[in-house]
């Protein structure tokens, strides 16, 4: 498998405040990863930068080898990386139907996910379809948001919190979608807070603490003890 | 009797406001700024039309079809190279850029053409008029409220049938998660300033037909405009229109009661509703 | 841990002299200056003072009007009005105009203050036009096309006589320096008051609230009052200011009077220019807008496009003005402001 994405000591800031010390992490094509760290850690930060919305320098992270760490968020959407953003931020004043057209924005990537595709694969979204996008349950809503995601056909999904907030049962259906995702072409990150279904899912899992890679394997392989270490930190 | 015929001639002459607001209307309900800029800038849009009705000889509304795509570079290229810069949570730099530019189109305009009233020659449409009962129309008025009409139509369907029109909501909304979505807000809102400026050219015509103009008369179409859209209710098309005619008949009443208060009760009125409807008569939910 | 707020820094102290001594030149400037230099000082500090308004309710207040004329207006018909209906000696009109700006600036607050930013902005020149409209309807004082001032109310405005005897000069010129005099004496009044504004803790509060609203409101400041104080303090300033242009002047009209060139879009040109959000900004700005004035004034629409361009390019690229990038660099300010928190060292 070749590597798909990379970062490079990746450093990021808000304002003074330094979120990102030199994260190292590379996706293989196929492959899903998860993030897991405690809240602080810098997760949201990381899948920010690399969809975008936090500007890089051009190496610190590349796709297929090419650099985009200084690309604006929708140059990176067109170069097919999209974020599922933490919350959501489902459009408001879209109907649900509108939510996932506006996701194919750019029409110039073509791919499997179409609107028909994508109820298909949530097929409670397609009798919504017309409602206000704000009026569906957290659960639906967060469909919403991978649907709108997948419409742009993207080589990299990221998936930033999607357990947060939903019922257990909701958080399995969600995650039932995730092979469907897989089998059409996307390689996935997913950052997660809740350990078990993240360990459950992925190919490969970082730990993150304030801003750095603490740990790096994959599931099997980890100690609990290791991961409570990377998770919490050892203290002095 | 003649208190219909006021009534009349103020909801047409609310078409011509309404026009004026339109491209207002659509321009905050997409960015939250209100170019001070506005008035003058449809003040432009009619000595553009002006100079190509005279140079090429063509009727003004021929005229305003070569205009409206100029007009729409003009507004692209204003936010692309300016405007955009100064979109962010402070409120100052859109008020003040827009202002100085205010200064700067009126007085280029007094360079280029002087400050002499001009016209855009209509030919017999300027006086043509029909019946209906006992109210006398005139056609150009008409017109222009049917056109005020259409115009909001068209905003309408593309605000809520386009895929432009989704893209128009959805970086009005969230700007940030909308160019995660691959949509490049600077360039949204170039679109849309473009088309607000279609929007002036339009109405730029509807003024420089209906009535003399001159480089200083933006300031006052402005302020207008910004009534209509108060009193319609921010975020709402057809609340302009509506806005903009109560504008209207409140200016020909009161100029029916005594010609020196004409704009001043169009003033009036609007603080009026100002103070009993802060929202305005059809605000957009939430926001 | 003990603690105390520090404002000035070493050298105020001097910076303070020196204006001081800047201020008593200029007062004793009749005795030595051209008139002409008097009349362009008038002009200088008169506009230094409706900046200086114009910034306390923008650049710390956060609330950008472009209606300042209305209260310029009411300031000059306040003085005109006294004079003409009441016989009211035009330097204690002054006590007028900075009433009828009071009572517009509260009645129109009911109106404009249910307006957010640009709303806002506009709002405040619909009811200055409606203002203009309005006293060009009274025809008591000219209506439309205005009227001048009674030649008995000029010659007698207190102090006329004192100059006359102490200077010898004759009374138009006696005149011109006790409008002289009062114009120094509010641009003086008018930066003490808020530098000693600002010092205080409304300074701060101020200052929180442009910045940060709701945690300004968390902490218990009253948005809504203290932005209502700011707009009434800077329409009573630019009241009496109105009403000492124009009993300079002589002559009012509604068009001159409300003017939304010469009292609004000139003095946002300043602030702009000099630096908005600062005091000593607005000083800068004046000096450059006078002399642009004076070198340009002639050309009339050019002279006004370059200051609508210079405007824009230094709210682009410049946002805090000249006087923002000299402060950026060195760190200097004429009149400190900001807080610094001294530590007293912990005894170990």
């Amino acid at each position: 498998m070749s590597t798909l994405l990379e970062t490079s000591g990746l450093t990021a800031f808000y304002g003074d405040f330094q979120a990102l010390y030199g994260v190292d992490m590379t996706l293989a094509e196929g492959e899903t990863l998860a993030v897991i760290g405690a809240n602080g850690a810098g997760k949201s930060t990381l899948m920010r930068s690399i969809a975008g919305s936090v500007r890089q320098a051009p190496g610190m992270i590349r796709l297929n080898g090419a650099p985009i760490g200084h690309l604006s968020a929708d140059r990176v959407n067109g170069a097919g990386i999209t974020l599922v953003p933490e919350g959501r931020r489902l459009f408001p004043s879209l109907s649900v139907e509108e939510n996932l057209l506006i996701g194919g924005w750019r029409s110039d990537r073509a791919g499997p996910w179409t609107l028909e595709e994508v109820f298909g694969l949530f097929p409670v979204l397609k009798e919504r379809r017309a409602n206000p996008a704000l009026a569906l349950s957290g659960g639906q809503q967060q469909m919403v948001a991978i649907g709108r995601a997948l419409m742009s056909n993207p080589k990299v999904l990221l998936c930033d919190e999607i357990s947060l907030g939903l019922a257990p049962v909701v958080i399995r259906d969600i995650y039932a979608a995730v092979p469907s995702i897989l089998e059409r072409g996307a390689s996935l990150i997913i950052v997660e807070q809740n350990i078990e279904q993240a360990l459950g899912i992925a190919d490969r899992v970082y730990c993150l603490m304030e801003g750095r890679v603490t740990l790096e394997g994959r599931p099997g392989e980890i100690s609990r003890a290791a991961m409570h270490d990377a998770y919490f930190g050892v203290q002095a | 009797m003649i208190w219909v015929d006021t009534l009349v001639q103020g909801i047409l002459l609310g078409g011509l406001y309404a026009l004026f607001a339109a491209g207002l209307s659509l321009v905050f309900g997409i960015m939250r700024v209100v170019n001070l800029a506005h008035g003058d800038l449809i003040v432009m849009a009619a000595y553009l039309i002006l100079v190509l009705v005279t140079a090429l000889n063509l009727s003004p509304f021929v005229a305003l079809l070569l205009a409206a795509p100029l007009m729409f570079g003009v507004g692209w290229l204003l936010q692309q190279m300016v405007l955009n810069r100064t979109v962010g949570a402070d409120v100052l730099p859109p008020l003040l850029v827009t202002f100085g530019l205010s200064v700067v189109i009126q007085n280029a305009l007094l360079e280029g053409f002087n400050a002499d009233s001009r016209r855009i020659p209509a030919g017999s449409l300027e006086i043509a008029s029909f019946s209906v009962g006992p109210v006398t129309i005139g056609v150009m008025p008409a017109l222009t409220f049917a056109t005020a009409i259409l115009v909001t139509l068209a905003l309408q369907l593309i605000f809520y049938r386009t895929a432009l029109g989704r893209a128009f909501r959805a970086t009005s909304d969230d700007p940030d998660t909308a160019s995660l979505m691959g949509i490049r807000p600077g360039n949204i809102f170039a679109v849309a300033t473009g088309l607000g400026m279609v929007v002036a050219a339009i109405a730029a015509l509807y003024l420089g037909m209906r009535a003399n103009f001159d480089p200083t008369i933006g300031p006052a179409r402005l302020i207008y405009a910004f009534e209509a859209v108060i009193i319609g209710g921010m975020g709402s098309l057809w609340g302009t229109l509506i806005g903009g005619i109560v504008i209207g008949v409140a200016q020909t009443m009161g100029a029916a009661i005594n010609p020196e208060w004409q704009i001043l009760s169009g003033h009036l009125a609007f603080l009026v509703i100002l103070l009993v409807r802060p929202r305005g008569l059809f605000p957009a939910g939430g926001r | 841990m003990r603690y105390r707020v520090q404002t000035g820094h070493g050298s105020s102290w001097v910076v303070a002299l020196v204006v001081l001594v800047i201020v008593i030149v200029f007062a004793a400037l009749p005795f030595f200056g051209s008139r002409s230099l008097m009349q362009d000082l008038f002009f200088v500090f008169t506009m230094l003072t409706l900046a200086q308004f114009w910034n306390l309710l923008a650049g710390y207040g956060g609330l950008v009007s472009v209606g300042q004329q209305m209260f310029v207006g009411a300031g000059a018909y306040g003085v005109f009005a006294a004079a003409i209906l009441w016989g009211i000696n035009p330097v204690a009109g002054l006590a007028v105009s900075a009433l009828a700006a009071l009572v517009l600036a509260l009645v129109s607050a009911v109106f404009v203050f249910r307006l957010n930013d640009a709303y806002f902005a506009i709002g405040t020149w619909v009811v200055a036009e409606v203002a203009r409209l309005s006293f060009a309807q009274w025809k008591a004082v000219g209506g439309g096309t205005g009227t001048s001032l009674p030649r008995e109310a000029r010659r007698n405005m207190w102090g006329t006589e004192w100059v006359e005897e102490v200077t010898g000069l004759r009374a138009a010129a006696a005149m011109d320096v006790v409008s002289y005099w009062l114009a120094l004496g509010l641009v003086v009044a008018t930066i003490g008051g808020i530098y000693w504004l600002m010092r205080r803790r409304t300074g701060l509060a101020l200052a929180a609230m442009r910045d940060n609203p709701q945690a300004a409101a968390s902490v218990g400041l009253d948005a809504r009052r203290i932005k209502l104080a700011v707009y009434v303090i800077s329409a009573v300033g630019a009241g009496i200011a109105g009403g000492l242009i124009f009993m300079q002047n002589g002559r009012v009209s509604p068009d001159s009077a409300f003017s939304v060139i010469d009292w609004t879009a000139y003095v946002i040109f300043i602030v702009v220019i000099g630096g908005i959000g600062t005091i000593e900004g607005p000083i800068i700005g004046v000096i450059i807008f006078f002399l642009l004035q004076s070198l340009l004034a002639d050309l009339g629409t050019w002279y006004l496009m370059v200051l609508g361009f210079l405007g824009i390019l230094v709210m682009l690229f410049a946002p805090r003005g000249l006087w923002g990038l000299i402060s950026g660099r060195t760190g200097f300010a004429l009149f400190p402001i900001q807080r610094r928190l001294k530590l007293k060292e912990r005894e170990d």
